[in-house]
């Protein structure tokens, strides 16, 4: 069975252009300030600089968090680093719901005059790390189920569509699109 | 860690040259070897520091979250990777591109890299190599294989070792060049690497390479040894051989050294075993004990150059003969490029950007038909979906000639004229067509507070913030303004290059109102061209904030005040010192009731200390090490004045003089009645400062103290024009010192 680690989950935003990524720098210093999650939060990284890149990153032990750029899609980001001795599923929901929480938070910060949203709809699973999930079509059949199962989980069966990034130097990655719009608390909850 | 580590050995085995592989399988014996507390820390840290992984900033497990010290609580508790460096704090792995040459696979592994162990960029260093960040010590030995099976190394990228060999991009395409340099510097990189002759140095040995003397591009003057290509005719044999100018001892750090001229004409062949020979002298009589003063710089400002060369001269005649010495350069001028595509002629530029992009970021070859491509990169970054797309265009339209270059961006090499546009295209679909390569808007920096543990300020974070405005054209638009360069350092070392950069910058702290408060020590004049043949001269300390007014008003003198071609560096000579600083001046001090003063560019975090209360920053508290201090200031100011008036002695004594007088504020501090005598001084200073190590800088030590007695001990010989002005640098430098000394030791306000 085909192990997934480092599962990166990104939740695109409602507002794709015209949010002040700046404004994310102070307010993730105050996530570091009152490490705000169980994980280790050290360093907020800013590649405001970097087009389609990375955003503003907190840096941590266990998992970075983001307002990621990447591919000119903008959305909240959960990256996990250390490994999670558990179920493939269990692994998959832990990352899911550090993003929704993550998501939340960002939604709720009074601080950001620019309002962070999840569109409610898009979800993107990477499974970072090539060897063990190298991105061919194999891979893809295996841990399809895997991915269905989350995707069942939190849409509902059939009321969502699964794609796959398929270039093969690219991660292992799936894209959810729900048909109909969810909140980051409502999916947070099925989670 | 990474779940795959372990798997990723059994993939490659045998996909690696075998003298990687062991070095690696080495480094991981060490690395558990460590873990079960059987290697000192002190030795594993020197261990992978010559691996090329780097200790990070906050990885002594506390950071200053703007509020307190926060103690950052990493699993792996109190294991270490070296003294005050906790194991699983993240670090920088720094990886060598020899000549700066990369080929697609090669940008493919870092891609993958970037994404799996760092936070998805490579940074591209002021020495052509390529940085990851973030990374974990125990991926390390993954990272470094993945990289062996694309024939890359980090060995002996950190440390006390020959770093990476760097050479001008262009060597082979140049038209200036006198001949290509590419395959000596390659094979000197594969002669130096593990060298038996280059273990036991004192401190790093940077190596550098230029085909011209006229452009910037090899940076020979500030480098242990440079060579610039040359030419002479056989007067015997009237045949043409190539050979190089060879300079020893240059050096930027913290006080810059120029390279001294060893032999203006050194065969080919002879540049490796001398090489070597100079390896052998520097092991044998550097400095070992003392790191600042370990650099070749020293050893060869020390004994004189021409001692220097008899010893070198003489360890070549020992030499035993080493067939390598010509079998590499054979081995690697076979590999020279060729292009993959036939030649083309201009093509038509059918939008703005495209000819604007054409003017600026490409360069024609000697080769008919040619050009050089320069990707810029913002701040040297680059994401790993742009470096696959590069793979991509380096395949399609070239035999995968790419080099890095000290500018931190990157070039294509070999591009037909006729692939302009389709390559234009393709590089804008990944964002990477920015313009603007070697212009005001190429600003180059290290990485300061954001991740170096030395850093003093934000480079990065003022680097963005003055990209951001050049871009919004808030600066003048007048072309030579743009054709400017600003090189930005977050400490006094240099990394960032100020020293040899019209507009340079380097990271100081002063106190303000008893509070710590970012500045910059603005240096202006340097030269990039001519390998770097001019350093710029400090002006002003000035707060972080005001940096960008302080290029708006020097530029818009210029534009206003040059006289026909007259070049900045000229300009800012001409002003001279006194009327540069004059016009700084009210900018030095920040305005009252302005917070936001106190955190820099980029970091919202109060700076420096954690314990300023609300209001503080409003009122002045002037005290008699405040006041010590500035006099300081004033007297090297007049050492700068005396210097540019053609009076090294009398610049010389004021610097020295100056220094006396910051150690005297210091002192003044805890004993006001302290005379000027300055024996005194020194003797109160040391007892009190220095063999308390109060003075001490975390991690250079007591080196600029050393300044200062030294300096003392010297008193009476005589000056030169060198040593006078490397007395003003080492005078700026103790003074930054005296400073940061007097914003830790806050309770020194008590007299």
């Amino acid at each position: 069975m085909i192990e997934l680690q480092h599962i990166s989950v990104k939740l695109l935003l409602k507002e794709q252009e015209g949010i002040d990524l700046a404004a994310l720098v102070p307010v993730f210093h105050g996530w570091i300030q009152n490490q705000v999650f169980d994980e280790l939060l050290i360093d907020v990284a800013d590649y405001r600089h970097v087009p389609d890149g990375p955003g503003v990153m907190v840096i941590g032990n266990e998992a970075d968090y983001s307002v990621d750029n990447t591919d000119g899609r903008l959305g909240v980001r959960y990256h996990r680093k250390s490994v999670l001795n558990s179920s493939n599923q269990d692994r998959l929901r832990q990352a899911v719901k550090s993003a929704f929480t993550a998501c939340l938070r960002l939604e709720e910060d009074p601080a950001l005059t620019s309002k962070l949203r999840f569109n409610g709809r898009d979800i993107e699973i990477v499974i970072n790390d090539r060897l063990l999930v190298p991105n061919n079509s194999e891979t893809r059949q295996a841990i399809e189920p895997e991915i269905r199962v989350l995707g069942d989980r939190l849409f509902g069966a059939g009321n969502y569509e699964l794609s796959w990034d398929t270039e093969p130097r690219r991660m292992s990655g799936a894209k959810l699109k729900a048909s109909k719009v969810l909140s980051a608390g409502e999916l947070l909850k099925k989670v | 860690m990474k779940a795959s580590n372990t798997l990723w050995k059994e993939q490659l085995t045998g996909k690696m040259p075998e003298h990687l592989a062991r070095e690696i399988d080495s480094f991981e014996t060490d690395i558990a070897l460590r873990k079960q507390g059987k290697i000192d820390e002190r030795v594993f840290a020197e261990t992978r520091l010559r691996r090329g992984a780097y200790g990070q900033r906050y990885d002594n497990g506390q950071r200053n979250d703007g509020q307190k010290i926060q103690q950052l609580k990493y699993p792996s508790g109190d294991l270490t990777k070296g003294p005050n460096t906790m194991w699983d704090a993240p670090g920088m792995q720094r990886i060598k591109i020899p000549a700066g040459g990369v080929n697609a696979a090669q940008l493919e592994t870092l891609a993958e890299l970037a994404e799996e162990y760092s936070d998805g960029i490579a940074h591209i260093t002021t020495r052509q190599d390529v940085q990851l960040h973030y990374i974990q010590i125990d991926d390390t030995p993954t990272i470094m294989r993945r990289l062996a099976a694309v024939n890359i190394t980090s060995r002996e990228a950190c440390g006390n070792s020959v770093r990476n060999i760097t050479a001008c991009p262009y060597a082979g395409v140049c038209r200036d060049e006198t001949f290509d340099v590419s395959p000596y510097a390659l094979a000197m990189a594969k002669f130096l690497m593990g060298h038996p002759d280059t273990q036991n140095f004192g401190r790093k040995f940077k190596p550098a390479f230029s085909g011209c003397a006229q452009n910037a591009c090899g940076l020979t003057s500030l480098h242990d040894v440079g060579f610039i290509a040359a030419k002479r005719t056989n007067e015997q044999t009237g045949a043409e051989e190539l050979g190089f100018q060879m300079y020893v001892g240059g050096g930027l750090g913290a006080v810059p050294y120029y390279a001294k001229l060893f032999d203006s004409f050194v065969p080919v062949e002879e540049a490796m075993p001398l090489t070597q020979a100079v390896g052998r002298v520097f092991a044998r009589l550097g400095e070992k004990k003392n790191r600042s003063r370990a650099r070749l710089k020293f050893l060869v400002q020390d004994l004189g150059i021409e001692k220097f060369k008899q010893l070198v001269l003489e360890e070549r005649k020992v030499l035993p003969y080493d067939e390598r010495w010509t079998s590499l350069i054979k081995d690697a001028v076979k590999a020279q490029e060729t292009p993959l595509r036939l030649s083309g002629i201009w093509p038509a530029a059918d939008s703005e950007d495209f000819k604007q992009w054409l003017k600026s970021n490409t360069r024609p070859q000697k080769q008919a038909g040619y050009v050089t491509v320069t990707v810029t990169l913002p701040l040297g970054d680059i994401t790993a979906n742009q470096l696959r797309a590069l793979a991509d265009i380096a395949r399609q339209y070239t035999r995968e000639t790419v080099r890095t270059t000290v500018e931190q961006n990157i070039v294509i090499r070999w591009v037909s004229l006729a692939d302009l546009p389709a390559l234009y295209a393709a590089l804008k679909a990944v964002q990477l067509n920015a313009p603007g390569a070697g212009a005001l808007v190429d600003i180059v920096t290290c990485p300061g507070t954001d991740t170096c543990k030395l850093g003093i300020s934000s480079s990065r974070g003022l680097a963005g913030e003055l990209r951001d405005r050049v871009l919004a054209e808030k600066f003048s638009q007048d072309e030579a303004v743009q054709k400017l360069h600003i090189k930005i350092s977050g400490c006094f070392n240099s990394c960032g290059q100020h020293h040899i950069s019209d507009l340079g910058f380097y990271g100081v702290s002063r106190k303000v109102g008893g509070f710590a408060v970012p500045h910059f020590q603005v240096v202006l004049g340097g030269e990039w061209e001519n390998n770097a043949g001019t350093y710029g001269v400090p002006v002003a300390a000035v707060p972080s904030k005001n940096i960008p007014q302080v290029i708006t008003r020097l530029t818009e003198k210029y534009v206003a005040e040059r006289q026909t071609d007259e070049t900045f560096k000229d300009f800012v000579k001409r002003l001279g010192k006194v009327q540069l600083k004059a016009m700084l001046e009210d900018l030095t001090k920040p305005p009252a009731n302005d917070r936001s003063f106190f955190s820099d560019w980029g970091d919202p975090r109060t700076y420096g200390l954690g314990d300023m209360g609300t209001g503080e920053c409003a009122g002045e508290v002037i005290t008699p090490v405040d006041f010590g201090l500035a006099a300081a200031e004033r007297e090297l100011f007049d050492a700068q004045v005396s210097f540019e008036k053609g009076d090294p002695t009398l610049a010389g004594n004021q610097a020295y003089h100056s220094m006396l007088l910051g150690a005297q504020a210091l002192v003044k501090s805890e004993k006001l009645g302290v005379s000027d005598d300055p024996a005194e001084i020194i003797a109160e200073f040391r007892a009190r400062f220095y063999d308390t190590q109060r003075f001490w800088d975390p991690f250079a030590g007591g080196k600029f103290a050393n300044y200062l007695f030294d300096a003392h001990t010297n008193l009476g010989k005589p000056f030169t024009e060198e040593s006078s002005r490397l007395l003003m640098d080492e005078a700026q430098l103790f003074i930054d010192a005296a400073h940061s000394c007097s914003t830790k030791l806050g309770s020194l306000v008590t007299v």
